[in-house]
């Protein structure tokens, strides 16, 4: 169906979070998003009705508990059209890229010492390379971001040489909203013989991802930002390369047979699933997709079009504000801004005052704050399909007011 | 949501010193300096201070912040300007937090010990 103002006013009963917390205009949806009661339930339901471990028991509790797990597997890998042996259950998107941080090393061909990731990088997509560069000695490149808050591809051309061993991109800026070229970085990287990796995090609750078409190597996102529970994050690997990695984590679960001097690996995708794993949670992300399927990815895209091109206009009439978002190309509703000389910190605190969560300071992303101007961070309003146009209205309300305290 | 107090905190007599704080600036050359950072916004205060004859003589600070930041600061030096160390160096937390008198949320609490910390640093 068709998502109106009216209707998302009827998707947001789906939350209970809005129920206990009367008035609250929940803006933050790029931090995390906010759960539907068919989620919490599946979650639940699993722990009172399913819970064993898995892979393990031969009784039919087990088996069951099992299946639930594989079944949920084949959800988020259908979601993604990957296979279900190349989807790898982790906690979250920083422990899906650490996780080819500390392996990727050993698929590396010999010669290849340098990465490129871009300015827009969350700290996940940041710091594990840079400890990667430090382990190794490599380098690691930085594309720039174009004054009108897009990612300067010419840049990209430049520093991509033969030397270039893995190319880990965002998707979609979690600062500036900017969605960014992936498909074009992914085959350009692939004619220098690099590893690809994109960054889902925030683009896999609004933009229909699809990793054949990409054609990337690997791809990272978190079940807590797509309406899921906390704790499970997914890496979605080649299965070709999958097989190439080691191991991450070791012990059980994860092994074939162990002498007491060697071990041999199991087959994938558990080769990486070291250790009892997040068994209910990863049922619940299942029930997330199943959830915004039932709305429709179309439709959930078109409203938050629409809710963005409505929250673009309105704070535009803020006097004094900036805005970090792009006037070109693709993107996703996450509107950062600064209000005059205002620390985001206050207009946080302000905005509180009525009920409207919105993140304020670097969002996890310190080294953009340079190069975009914006010292003491931003603050940022990100929407989910959930949003109406009275929590953007609400919110332009507040900033107005915001400035006349200060004035 | 503990956010009764935010009025309190953006009452005339706090944005007034917010906009023209006590001791911010820079020493020429101080005899005790630290930087403290805020991990959540990254924010920086430093703080610049001369010790003679075991007290505090001359104190400024330096950096940018937000209201609950900046306001704390200004409290802050204003205090211990003059203030022997060693009395400076058994001040608590509590101390500091009570300057502002206004209750704060929890993730506010950072934001103004920032200069406290600051200052603990620079006389370590």
């Amino acid at each position: 169906m068709k998502i109106t103002n009216e209707v998302a006013k009827q998707i947001k009963k789906d939350f209970p979070i809005f129920s206990h917390n009367l008035g609250l205009v929940y803006l933050d949806n790029a931090a995390t998003s906010q759960r539907p009661t068919s989620v919490i339930n599946t979650v639940k339901n699993f722990s009172e009705k399913d819970n064993a471990n898995i892979g393990r028991g031969i009784y039919t509790l087990a088996e069951k508990a099992m299946k639930r797990y594989d079944q949920a597997r084949k959800v988020i890998a259908d979601f993604i059209h990957a296979e279900q042996d190349e989807i790898i259950f982790t906690r979250n998107t920083t422990e899906s890229i650490n996780l080819l941080a500390y392996t990727i090393s050993e698929i590396i061909p010999k010669g290849k010492n340098e990465i490129i990731i871009t300015e827009m990088e969350h700290h996940s997509n940041l710091v594990p390379w840079q400890e990667l560069c430090k382990r190794n000695g490599w380098k690691l490149n930085f594309v720039k971001v174009n004054p009108d808050f897009t990612l300067n591809i010419e840049d990209f051309k430049k520093k991509l040489t033969d030397k270039i061993a893995i190319v880990s991109v965002a998707y979609a800026s979690n600062v500036l909203g900017t969605v960014n070229p992936v498909k074009e970085m992914v085959k350009l990287a692939k004619e220098k013989g690099a590893i690809t990796i994109i960054d889902a995090a925030q683009a896999i609750q609004h933009i229909p991802v699809d990793v054949k078409s990409l054609d990337c190597d690997f791809l990272a996102f978190s079940s807590h930002k797509m309406l899921g529970p906390n704790g499970i994050g997914i890496l979605y690997g080649k299965k070709q390369l999958l097989e190439k990695l080691p191991p991450f984590n070791f012990g059980g679960g994860m092994i074939e047979f162990v002498k007491f001097d060697s071990a041999t690996w199991t087959k994938l995708p558990e080769k990486f699933e070291a250790g009892t794993q997040n068994i209910a949670e990863a049922i619940g992300l299942a029930e997330a997709i199943d959830y915004t399927k039932k709305i429709g990815l179309d439709n959930i895209k078109e409203w938050e079009a629409y809710l963005l091109k409505y929250a673009l206009k309105r704070l535009n009439e803020v006097p004094g504000i900036k805005i970090y978002h792009p006037n070109t190309g693709e993107s996703i509703p996450v509107i950062s801004f600064t209000l005059g000389s205002i620390h985001p910190h206050d207009i946080s605190e302000i905005l509180n005052e009525k009920k409207i969560a919105v993140r304020a300071g670097h969002c996890c992303a310190m080294p953009l704050m340079s190069i975009i101007n914006a010292k003491n961070g931003v603050c940022r309003a990100s929407l989910a399909f959930y949003n109406t146009l009275e929590d953007i209205d609400a919110l332009v309300d507040s900033l107005k007011e915001a400035q006349e305290k200060f004035k | 949501m503990a956010h009764e107090n935010v009025d309190d905190m953006y009452r005339e007599e706090i944005l007034e010193l917010y906009k023209s704080p006590s001791n911010f600036g820079e020493l020429k050359n101080p005899s005790h300096k630290h930087t403290s950072h805020n991990s959540i916004c990254g924010d920086e205060i430093t703080v610049e201070m001369n010790v003679k004859a075991g007290k505090i003589d001359d104190i400024k600070f330096s950096g940018s912040g937000c209201v609950v930041s900046m306001v704390s600061s200004s409290l802050l030096t204003d205090k211990i300007k003059g203030m022997p160390i060693s009395q400076v160096k058994n001040m608590k937390g509590e101390e500091a937090l009570d300057l502002l008198k206004t209750k704060l949320t929890p993730s506010r609490m950072k934001c103004a010990l920032l200069s406290f910390e600051a200052v603990k640093g620079a006389l370590k």
